[in-house]
């Protein structure tokens, strides 16, 4: 390489194009310079100093949203590709970040655990969010998803005197790098193929998404690819939790601490769709594999989802039973969104309102739970609309905008979702998606049921005593205005989806 | 002046989120009763700038985007035709009904009570006012969720299981009729979820007769599932026997129309072909099953509320069965009764409470001679089961009349079996008449009166009571005003 050409590849390195990511990473520093320099027992402005940040950098991005000069272009010689729904993304990925930071208050007052290392590592694993979404080139894609999955390992078994936490923990990290591990493989079977000079239409970038898509479009039914692409798929698949690759998540769900559940629930989830959508153009050549893989997943992890959620007690694994069948229902967006492109808007929506309603039932979880975190059953829930009515209306919001029931935003997401599959003519997933809604009636209103409905007790026996009351954590400010407005959300945007909606359909 | 669809679609639920304020008992009743009262009014004033011949035509329409216009083809877009009319106003009637009977009512957490009957009224207000098939869809949503709450929190006995299965079985109609609807905005070509638009599509033969047939088995099934079409009905009888009276009345009274409406509205003009290839089988299921099994399941009845309950599952197959007869006379009378069994079967399920609340206990075996301390009450159920058996003067009759001239064109054969299913109905209303109100006073009866000596009627409960009734004998005696903006529509719609 010449030196100009390094100088012209050096000048790519629009480092401003990353400025929220950079500000993450430089705030998360930041905390750890204020846990040292502070004195501690004003440590509480630490976490306070984490929401704020984020905040400015919400509001800095939301103004730059539309006006940004990077916009539709490539950065960093081809790494990045700047496009309006990677704006969408990192907004996305911002407020679930600051929502898990105000979750993560709440939480960690119950527990002897340092606080601020925990901020530290959801900034930075939201900033490695941002990039993935953005990222057009498998190195990047590899980096940035491993940044977010060791940061998981760190949150997930923050608890670390909880033995449950601790063995969620190990599982993340064996399944986890397991998955890592298939998707390097093909991404280096891609990498293998593509960048063969003896291959036909073989490419002198066969990291880049760019130059993959080409290679694939010259070869059509390439075997090593094609087990390429199918890797991919899976590795991918064990971030979002899709079926066979869904083992790990009640376990990890009901051990990792309440916010981080909530992270994983949504962000992490969110973020391998976002990375799957991104790679759609570049197998587009396989469409038919893709298709075929998809849609069977998709199939299979709505039922899983729904069929094994019926019968949970702890509400932390039945969220992450539920939350596999949603992915079953945004796999099916994925699989629509290969020839519908108004399917991508679609799931950008389901995702949003996914956020509100997870974070609403996420938020009231947290502030339910006792001193040990992983041990939340319905039970829990008994007259609990008497004694806490303002958590008991949030959960009935979330809840009922989990399930689809209009007039909720969650309605809206799988409204969106439906009509997309029904233009791509996938008849028996929305036959399966809609047997799926209706199993998830019986769990959700359950939860409701528990919460709302008094309920009859058999009377002691003789030495029993009664079962010890857990008492809701006091609301907060910050909690108690986020539990509202996402309440509140799930309800606008169930009556008005306004120009959210209009902007992320328009494609 | 148009605005005064959205109007009383957002009253009740402006009401319903002011409840939420904390304020002493009798204001916040103060704010439910507007809550009931505008939509009332407005559905009352509507009906008389209606012009009646020109039934065929939506009135008072207005349109609003809610960003999903030009993506999805959503609007917000109200209006109402001939057709609509009349269950637009009685939606507003039952509804004021329904919301009185609650204020006076002495359920536990009245205003939370009162705020989810008003936000069923706000969705009941908007099915039938929505011309926009999405829209009509969620109102019907909107209505439901409520329903589930209510019947599980201040519901009688097995509320929980009623509550869960009412719930499962009305998602799993909804959801199929949402894949119909979905199925109509696709295939037709229109991508639109307005109703007009999507006629005119129609009418240029978008949709191919296979592709009707399929559709209309989805509406079918699903949209039958919410009117309780045997045998998919089992939820009806249990949810409304646990369900607490105002939720009944409005359910049973008004958003169990929602499937029935939608199929004269929406699918029988759209699915012209697919019609066909259904009506043997609607026509089967409706007399053999609603008809005719149900009414004999109706006669073993013991609880009166679950009696109720059955016997308007059992009319729900007069309704199907001119559906099936597809033609003007039968349709127009489907939408006629509609009103008319809405109306009674509020008023019964008003006065079966107003009964509980003096014998402590719906078995009427344990029940007999009220009418001596509550000749009032006696009256008004007397009247209210003679209107549900269908006797001229009161409104069902003309509903049922118009069924069974339309139906007989059809099939002389189903026809002669409804019919047979009046005596029936004559048998389990008569009968429970006289077991509750005539007869010796049972032990069981004599216990609980001299404990607390029953009263008769008291203002609270003669006020929706009477509202109701006045209704059923203006239509019963008036049948006109209401029959012909319906016949206009309906004679536009199908024309043939």
């Amino acid at each position: 390489m010449t030196i100009d050409q390094l100088q012209a590849a050096a000048a790519n390195n629009l480092w401003a194009a990353i400025t929220p990511e950079i500000t993450l990473g430089v705030l998360a520093l930041l905390l750890l310079v204020l846990e040292m320099l502070l004195p501690k027992a004003r440590h509480v402005v630490i976490p306070t100093c984490a929401i704020a940040g984020q905040l400015g950098i919400l509001a800095a991005l939301a103004f730059n949203f539309t006006a940004t000069p990077y916009l539709d272009r490539d950065t960093f010689n081809g790494l990045l590709h700047h496009s309006r729904d990677g704006q969408y993304l990192r907004a996305f990925f911002l407020v679930s970040s600051i929502l898990v930071s105000i979750l993560g208050v709440v939480a960690l007052a119950k527990q002897k655990m340092p606080r601020v290392e925990f901020f530290h590592i959801v900034l930075v694993v939201t900033a490695a969010m941002m990039l993935l979404a953005q990222s057009a080139n498998f190195v990047l894609l590899f980096v940035a998803l491993e940044t977010i999955t060791v940061g998981f390992y760190i949150l997930v078994s923050y608890t670390r005197s909880n033995p449950l936490s601790l063995e969620a923990g190990l599982k993340y990290l064996v399944l986890g790098a397991l998955s890592s591990a298939i998707l390097l493989f093909g991404i280096v079977l891609l990498y293998g193929v593509a960048g063969n000079p003896n291959s036909l239409g073989s490419t002198a970038s066969p990291m880049s998404y760019a130059g993959v898509r080409q290679f694939l479009e010259a070869n059509p039914g390439n075997f090593l690819a094609s087990v390429g692409i199918v890797f991919v798929l899976a590795g991918i698949a064990f971030k979002i939790g899709a079926v066979p690759f869904q083992i790990w998540i009640p376990d990890v769900y009901q051990g990792a601490p309440t916010p981080v559940t909530a992270f994983l629930a949504v962000a992490s989830k969110a973020a391998g769709f976002a990375v799957l959508i991104g790679l759609l153009p570049v197998f587009h050549s396989y469409a038919g594999l893709v298709t075929v893989v998809l849609s069977i997943m998709a199939g299979a992890t709505i039922l899983f989802g729904n069929l094994a959620a019926l019968t949970q007690h702890n509400v932390k694994r039945l969220l992450g039973l539920s939350g596999i069948s949603h992915a079953g229902y945004l796999l099916m967006g994925v699989v629509a969104a290969q020839t519908v492109p108004q399917a991508v808007g679609a799931i950008y929506f389901y995702l949003f309102a996914y956020l509100l309603a997870s974070f609403a039932v996420f938020a009231v979880m947290t502030h339910v739970a006792g001193a040990n975190d992983a041990e939340q059953d319905l039970d829990h829930y008994t007259d609990f609309a008497k004694k806490h009515p303002y958590l008991a209306g949030v959960l009935a919001v979330g809840l009922g905008s989990l399930a689809g029931i209009p007039p909720l935003a969650g309605f809206m997401g799988k409204l969106m979702v439906f009509i997309a599959a029904f233009k791509a003519g996938l008849y028996p997933l929305l036959a399966i998606a809609i047997v799926g809604v209706v199993l998830s009636i019986y769990y959700y209103f359950g939860w409701i049921k528990a919460a709302f409905f008094s309920t009859w007790r058999p009377p002691l026996a003789s030495g029993e005593t009664e079962p010890a009351e857990i008492a809701a954590t006091p609301i907060g400010f910050s909690a108690g205005l986020a539990l509202g407005v996402l309440a509140a959300g799930s309800v606008v945007f169930g009556f008005f989806q306004g120009p959210i909606a209009a902007w992320l359909l328009a494609r | 002046m148009p605005d005064l669809l959205l109007l009383s679609i957002f009253a009740p639920l402006a009401a319903a989120l002011l409840l939420l304020v904390p304020a002493p008992l009798a204001v916040r009743k103060f704010i439910a009763g507007v809550g009931f009262v505008i939509p009332a009014l407005i559905a009352l004033y509507l009906w008389s700038q209606f012009n009646p011949t020109g039934g065929a035509s939506y009135h008072f329409v207005s349109r609003y985007d809610t960003g999903l216009k030009d993506t999805l083809g959503i609007t917000l877009y109200l209006g109402l035709n001939g057709i609509a009319l009349p269950l637009f106003v009685l939606a507003g009637v039952v509804g004021l009904a329904a919301g009185l009977y609650a204020i006076q009512s002495k359920a536990e957490r009245l205003p939370l009570y009162l705020g989810l009957l008003l936000i069923m009224q706000a969705g009941l207000m908007g099915v039938f006012a929505s011309m926009d098939v999405f829209f009509f869809y969620f109102f019907h949503e909107l209505a439901l969720i409520p329903t589930f709450i209510m019947v599980g929190v201040w519901g009688g006995r097995d509320r929980g299981y009623a509550a869960m299965k009412l719930t499962i079985y009305l998602t799993l109609g909804a959801m199929l009729s949402l894949i119909g609807l979905i199925a109509i905005y696709q295939q037709s070509g229109a991508e639109t979820f307005d109703l007009l638009a999507l006629r005119q599509e129609v009418a240029h033969g978008s949709l191919a007769a296979g592709n009707q047939k399929t559709i209309f088995g989805l509406l079918m099934v699903g949209f039958g599932i919410l009117v309780s079409l045997f045998p998919f009905h089992t939820w009806a009888p249990l949810g409304y026997g646990a369900a607490p009276s105002s939720a009944a009345m409005l359910h049973a009274g008004v958003l169990k129309k929602f499937g029935l409406y939608g199929l004269i509205q929406i699918a029988l003009p759209l699915l012209p072909e697919g019609v066909g290839h259904w009506v043997g089988w609607l026509a089967l299921l409706a007399v053999g099953g609603n008809v005719l099994y149900i009414g004999f399941v109706t006669i073993a009845q013991r609880d009166l509320k679950q009696m109720i309950g059955y016997s308007s599952v059992m009319h729900m197959g007069y309704a199907f069965l001119g559906i099936a007869a597809y033609n003007t006379t039968g349709l127009g009378g489907v939408v006629l009764m509609m009103v008319a069994h809405g109306l009674s079967v509020a008023l019964l399920f008003l006065l079966s409470t107003s009964v509980y609340h003096r014998t402590q206990t719906f078995d009427m075996d344990d029940m007999g001679g009220l009418a001596q301390k509550a000749p009032v009450l006696a009256a008004f159920f007397v009247t209210a089961t003679m209107a549900s058996i269908g006797l001229p003067g009161l409104a069902n009759f003309w509903g049922e009349l118009a069924i069974f001239v339309g139906a007989w064109k059809f099939s002389a054969a189903y026809t002669t079996l409804a019919v047979s299913g009046v005596i029936i109905s004559a048998v389990y209303g008569l009968r429970s008449v006289a077991r509750v109100f005539f007869g010796p006073v049972t032990p069981a009866f004599a216990k609980v009166s001299a404990e607390k000596a029953p009263t008769d009627l008291a203002w609270g409960e003669k006020i929706p009571a009477l509202l109701l009734l006045v209704a059923l004998l203006a239509i019963g005696f008036w049948p006109k005003s209401l029959s012909t903006p319906v016949d206009t529509a309906i004679t536009a719609t199908f024309r043939k």
